[in-house]
């Protein structure tokens, strides 16, 4: 097991030096600066930025500069928004898209695995077909389309809600419920077809032939091992609340990482780019590894081919 | 899901001069799933209407009518104008075009590097399929979504750099599944049996290995299509799809999220025509799934 998550790290680290090469590269060999937008800036006080910043220096030597200072935990200072280090910035932000993430995401659990578990164990019945359509439903409708038809409704209409800001604890309501939703749908999806795999099983006819109650049978003997696609399919997934994010957060006009993100390549502020972009890297795959070692866990069968 | 783990190819076990008779099979069962056949004729009908349906209409997807203004759906403008005056349905299609071209051209790409990648790497094995995969999984394990959203903020919103970009995320998973079905098949006895016969690999690939795992490519290609078309949406909403005048189904929903209060049907009619395109290639997609795969087919 040791060997099988040292080896995994060493690969995911590897991954991640790959990501941020990619990327410091990318961002420089796009036309356009930082500072190039900007009217007022006359040769020399162009000069003096570039110096400021280590601009001036060749790129190998940025380069460097930057994989050093990265080594220490310093994302550098960020090139739009003076006196302010990425650090900042980021510690500013994150904390938000946490949040919207991490109640999406109980919302997505417990919808999506309730409707999946009721779906298996009533297969073929309405509420078979009243779930399963409600999965297929929150799979094609896509955020985008959600997010506004619910804030037309339920806010410009009806006025329960305000239509965007993220102030007080309503203002959660919306945004989360939008991002739970679409990931409910494919979480009671895989719940259902996991759980028919496993109610198949000899298992699950002894411990029904030993007198397990139905409830105990699915809570206790089937829900393990027919949530395991569900594990599976998590890592990318809860990355994914985290792209999906950006849509959401747009919408809402929530102050998160992810609206921060697609601002800052607009205005090339490299070190921001950057920054971000590992910050993402670092988190998908930390979930990656979360995932296989819970697989692990869940499934003898894994653990042994590891 | 299980994609992964090796299934018996559907076409292995029928007799050679049957072979026409499992794809009727399918096609059987898959007319009897509803919802698939919905999905297949809602489908045929947007693409058409997609097509020849701008050909057929009064206006102009540029046409605009500043006096006119936004104006809700009628008898001249079925499906209303927007703040512009262009008529809604006419820019509907049009964007349709655009967005049913990005998600067949994306997919198309991901289709021909994943099946020609996993092909090679379950066929030789060994050192070269470890390598292959390996790189696999840490591409996996890369922020693609941001990728892809950095080089369209970077290097301007060009469309062809848009089918590059997401069908370059795309084919991983086809490659793994191709890789799963191909590896299960060349240890059967008619590759052997091709083998001895003196047959070169790539024909072995191609005519005798590949036919065999068409039906798993089959649907998730039709799996792929909606995923594409959806991530083209998210990007165009983000404002970084396709530029005007040009527009697509995610930048009209974008201009009428911007626009609902005062002109719902800017956002409804955009929103509802894309969500019934994705159900319907989702129900195709599982129908197929079912009509084609012995496993699932069975319960």
């Amino acid at each position: 097991m040791l060997r099988f998550i040292s080896s995994r790290l060493l690969q995911s680290l590897f991954a991640l030096y790959l990501v941020i090469t990619a990327t410091f590269f990318m961002v420089r060999f796009v036309p356009g600066g930082p500072f190039t937008a900007e009217k007022a800036v006359t040769p020399e006080i162009l000069r003096n930025l570039e110096a400021h910043y280590g601009l001036n220096k060749p790129l190998w030597q940025q380069y460097l500069d930057y994989l050093g200072s990265l080594c220490r935990g310093d994302l550098g200072p960020s090139f739009k928004y003076p006196n302010r280090t990425v650090n900042e910035i980021i510690a500013d932000k994150v904390p938000v898209s946490a949040e919207l993430g991490a109640i999406s995401l109980a919302v997505a659990l417990t919808l999506g695995i309730s409707l999946g578990t009721l779906a298996a164990v009533r297969r073929n019945t309405w509420i078979d077909y009243v779930a399963s359509s409600f999965g297929m439903i929150g799979i094609s409708i896509p955020t985008f389309v959600v997010g506004p038809l619910l804030v037309l409704g339920l806010a410009i209409y009806a006025g329960w809600f305000n239509a965007s800001g993220w102030y007080g604890p309503a203002d959660r309501v919306l945004p989360s419920l939008v991002l739970g939703i679409a990931y409910a749908a494919p979480i009671s999806r895989l719940t259902r077809g996991g759980l028919l795999e496993i109610l198949n099983q000899d298992f699950i006819r002894t411990a029904r032939a030993k007198g397990a109650s139905e409830f105990r049978v699915v809570s206790r003997h089937a829900l393990r091992g027919g949530l395991l696609p569900v594990v599976s399919w998590l890592g990318p997934a809860v990355a994914g609340i985290l792209t999906g994010s950006f849509v959401i957060e747009t919408i809402f006009q929530i102050p998160g990482i992810g609206r921060e993100f697609v601002n800052s390549a607009f205005n090339r502020d490299y070190t921001l780019v950057l920054g971000t972009v590992i910050l993402y890297a670092v988190l998908i795959m930390a979930l990656n590894l979360a995932v296989d070692i819970a697989q692990a866990w869940m499934n003898p069968k894994v653990r042994l081919e590891a | 899901m299980t994609s992964a783990s090796p299934v018996p190819a559907t076409a292995v076990p029928e007799p050679v001069e049957k072979g026409n008779s499992l794809w009727h099979d399918a096609w059987l069962r898959l007319r009897k799933n509803k919802l698939a056949v919905f999905g297949m004729v809602a489908l045929a009908i947007i693409s058409v209407a997609c097509l020849f349906g701008p050909l057929l209409s009064r206006y102009g997807y540029e046409e605009q009518n500043l006096e006119l203004g936004a104006t809700g759906p009628g008898s001249a403008h079925w499906l209303g104008t927007d703040t512009l005056g262009r008529d809604l349905l006419v820019r509907l299609l049009f964007g349709g075009r655009i967005s049913l071209a990005v998600g067949l051209a994306a997919t198309f790409v991901a289709l021909t590097i994943g099946v020609v990648y996993g092909a090679v790497a379950g066929f030789f094995g060994g050192k070269l399929d470890a390598v292959m995969m390996r790189t696999v999984d840490i591409m996996y394990s890369m922020p693609f979504p941001i990728f892809v959203i950095l080089l369209m903020v970077l290097f301007g919103r060009n469309i062809i750099l848009l089918f590059v970009a997401i069908g370059a995320v795309e084919w991983l998973t086809m490659a793994r599944i191709v890789r799963g079905q191909v590896m299960s098949i060349k240890k059967m006895e008619f590759i052997e049996a091709a083998r001895s016969l003196g047959l070169g690999r790539r024909r072995i690939i191609f005519r005798h290995i590949l036919p065999n795992v068409l039906g798993p490519i089959i649907v998730y290609t039709t799996l792929t299509i909606p995923g594409v078309m959806l991530l083209e949406a998210f990007l165009s909403f983000l404002g970084l799809g396709v530029q005007p005048p040009m527009s697509s189904w995610g930048v009209l929903i974008k201009d009428g999220a911007e626009k609902m209060e005062e002109f719902p049907w800017l956002l409804v009619f955009p929103g509802t025509l894309f969500s019934l395109t994705l159900f319907s290639l989702n129900f195709l997609g599982d129908g197929l799934r079912d009509a084609l795969d012995v496993r699932s087919s069975k319960d």
